[in-house]
């Protein structure tokens, strides 16, 4: 297709470590990310998902190119933004833009509202009239849902809330093209979750956005998300369409997260069944060798142990990196065995 | 039997820009070796009326009414008679364990003051006794691990180490304070199962405050609907789940990300914020955000009761389908 927009081919985030002192210092290397690829089109969204220390926000970071690759490419619209130099870089941005978890966190404390919204303005046109920044700020206030007779009041005198919807217009100011959000709504109460959602998935259509949209728990993906990637010791274990997914996910793992959801109803949260998952993720400074997950998988056989299974296309179009992905049933509903 | 009866709790708070008032009249009781939930939104009151409880409120903090626990009324005690409690018969886990975890000491220490504290055990004696709970909070190595520091562990440890240190003594009383908030879902479950596992060994009561009502599907009896500081619902988790009666309680239902209903069915947010707490509206508190708010919710609704003793607090009678 041609309206594909971000191409991410086998990239790798590797940090180098120190541990101890002078003749006793050990380097180590913390693979974050590692060897990971996917496309995504104009006006999608990609949910990404996974426990916490999996690379997903390391991968977001790359994605931007606020971190350098190790290893693999990032190209938006055809051009590889690791080879770009700062400045060029830079220039790129105006169609990248990210949305943080914290909401409270990611915005200034001594800036008003207008100033939080105006800034990416004044920085790419800097030769912008004020009266045309005035409006543009209304009209973004607006458009997230906030009182635009509320420009002079500071980031302390809104609600969490209220703040991310600050944070959404500052990102969606300059028009872009992709917005990252990672962890938009994991800070907020569950009825105002929903709220944020909406108006992101609103926000999407309307602008023709792509989306990528990070979290760590796969029932706040669901709502929003066109195709999911499931992330594993920074790799991708699974990337399948919303619907496949949580019908019948190919790999373990996302069998298990989505499971390890809490079922709001009684009836059926008593009889609700076992993740399966058993003790906790290794350590991404020393991963195990096979398949990262073969030491919590309950379907484990020898060659997981011994063999990376690479991530490779299924008959209906969906990703996966199981060796066995063929003969296990995962259907949701279905008792496992 | 009832192990702690909550009459009347006021909590409030002097600050700069003047009274706030987190907790007004709060009611509700529990029984030894029940399960109940306390639910809301950030503000809603549910940690500080706990806090008040537990006679940890801040020095620009009051409670009044009273907190019956075994029939003695911990809001009059004094700070002696409360250590003799706290951490024995009462003990709570707090939402952030980075931050309740002392960074400067072992595990091991942290965790053998209580026991040597309230059961006069000697140092070893308490050792043995640690690792043993380390071990059923299913901590692989405890021998080892107990040497370590809070930063050496991952934060689902850290939450399972807060859920060891609170059952150490076997209190009749857990009050757990959003234990899984900041913890992936995997881990979260393990959280649940290892609570639900205790308390059928023990017969600890536990009060869970969170905002997550899936976790209180698998885990709880008995449900606290809060807003704005008041209790606006309570009931069996079935009355709640199944026949909410509160406009509240059932958006917060029907904002719950599931898993469990086909995925394009749309979302329903609640609209708006919940009120300041330094001035609150006249009236029923939920009537700016409330679908059915009409004239009379001008004036404060009553408690009301079903003979069920599902109790809600709203004009309305209607029950969802």
């Amino acid at each position: 297709m041609n309206d594909r927009v971000l191409r991410v081919q086998d990239l790798a985030v590797h940090f180098k470590l120190r541990e101890g002192l002078f003749f006793k210092a050990r380097t180590y290397t913390l693979k974050a990310v590692n060897g990971v690829s996917f496309e995504l089109n104009a006006g999608e969204t990609l949910g990404i998902v996974g426990e916490t220390g999996c690379g997903k926000s390391t991968l977001a970071r790359a994605i931007l190119g606020l971190i350098k690759p190790s290893r693999g490419r990032v190209l938006w619209l055809g051009e590889d933004l690791g080879k770009l130099d700062e400045e060029a870089l830079r220039k790129k941005r105006e169609d990248l833009q990210i949305i943080f978890q914290d909401p409270l966190a990611a915005l200034d404390p001594r800036m008003t509202v207008r100033d939080i919204i105006a800034e990416p303005l004044w920085t790419f046109y800097p030769r912008i009239a004020r009266v045309q920044v005035d409006e543009r700020v209304r009209g973004m206030m607006k458009m997230v849902g906030l009182l635009p007779n509320q420009v002079n009041r500071y980031p302390h005198e809104f609600s969490l809330g209220q703040c991310q919807r600050i944070g959404i217009a500052r990102a969606l100011v300059l028009n872009p093209k992709l917005v990252v959000c990672d962890e938009p709504v994991s800070a907020l109460d569950v009825s105002i979750q929903a709220q944020i959602i909406n108006l992101l998935k609103d926000l999407q259509k309307m602008l023709n956005l792509s989306l990528v949209f990070i979290a760590h728990d796969l029932s706040v993906v669901r709502h929003i998300s066109d195709r999911v990637m499931v992330m594993y010791l920074g790799r991708a274990m699974e990337i399948s369409t919303q619907k496949a997914l949580y019908r019948r996910p190919l790999h373990p793992y996302t069998s298990a997260l989505i499971k390890a959801v809490p079922v709001p109803d009684p009836r059926l949260a008593r009889i609700a069944s076992d993740t399966g998952l058993t003790g906790d993720m290794p350590s991404p400074l020393d991963p195990p060798a096979g398949c990262v997950f073969h030491g919590r998988c309950p379907y484990v056989v020898k060659r997981c142990e011994l063999e990376v299974p690479a991530l490779r296309r299924m008959e209906n179009g969906d990703w996966v990196a199981c060796h066995r992905a063929e003969e296990l049933d995962l259907t949701i509903g279905k008792s496992s065995t | 039997m009832t192990l702690l009866e909550v009459k009347d709790l006021d909590v409030s708070f002097e600050t700069h820009d003047g009274e706030v008032h987190a907790v007004s009249k709060l009611s509700f009781s529990i029984d030894a070796g029940d399960a109940l939930a306390i639910v809301g939104e950030s503000g809603c009151g549910k940690t500080q009326s706990m806090m008040a409880v537990m006679g940890l409120l801040t020095e620009n903090g009051k409670a009044s009414g009273q907190a019956l626990f075994k029939g003695k009324d911990l809001l009059q005690m004094n700070v002696a008679d409360l250590n003799k409690r706290r951490g024995k018969e009462i003990a709570m886990i707090f939402q952030d364990s980075m931050t309740s975890l002392n960074p400067y000491l072992r595990i091991e220490k942290q965790m053998i003051e209580v026991l040597m504290h309230h059961q006069g055990l000697d140092k070893a004696e308490a050792r043995g006794h640690a690792i043993e709970m380390l071990r059923a909070v299913r901590i692989a190595d405890p021998e080892r691990r107990i040497r370590q520091y809070p930063h050496e562990y991952s934060g689902g440890m850290r939450q399972r180490v807060m859920v060891a240190m609170g059952l150490l003594c076997q209190p009749d009383l857990l009050i757990a304070d959003e234990p899984t908030t900041a913890l992936d879902v995997t881990v979260q479950a393990q959280i649940s199962r290892l609570m639900t596992e205790l308390r059928a060994k023990s017969n600890t009561a536990i009060i869970l405050i969170t905002h997550n009502l899936g976790v209180v599907a698998g885990l709880c009896d008995r449900v606290l609907v809060m807003y704005a500081g008041q209790a606006v619902e309570c009931g069996t988790v079935e009355q709640i789940f199944y026949q909410a009666r509160h406009p509240y309680t059932r958006g917060l239902l029907k904002s719950v990300l599931r898993l469990d209903q086909p995925g394009d069915t749309g979302l329903e947010a609640i609209p708006g914020n919940p009120p300041s707490l330094l001035s609150l509206p006249a009236g029923c508190r939920f009537r700016e955000r409330c679908p059915q708010a009409h004239d009379a919710c001008c004036e404060m609704p009553p408690m009301r009761r079903d003979e069920q003793g599902h109790t809600w607090r709203c004009f309305l009678d209607q029950v969802d389908e």
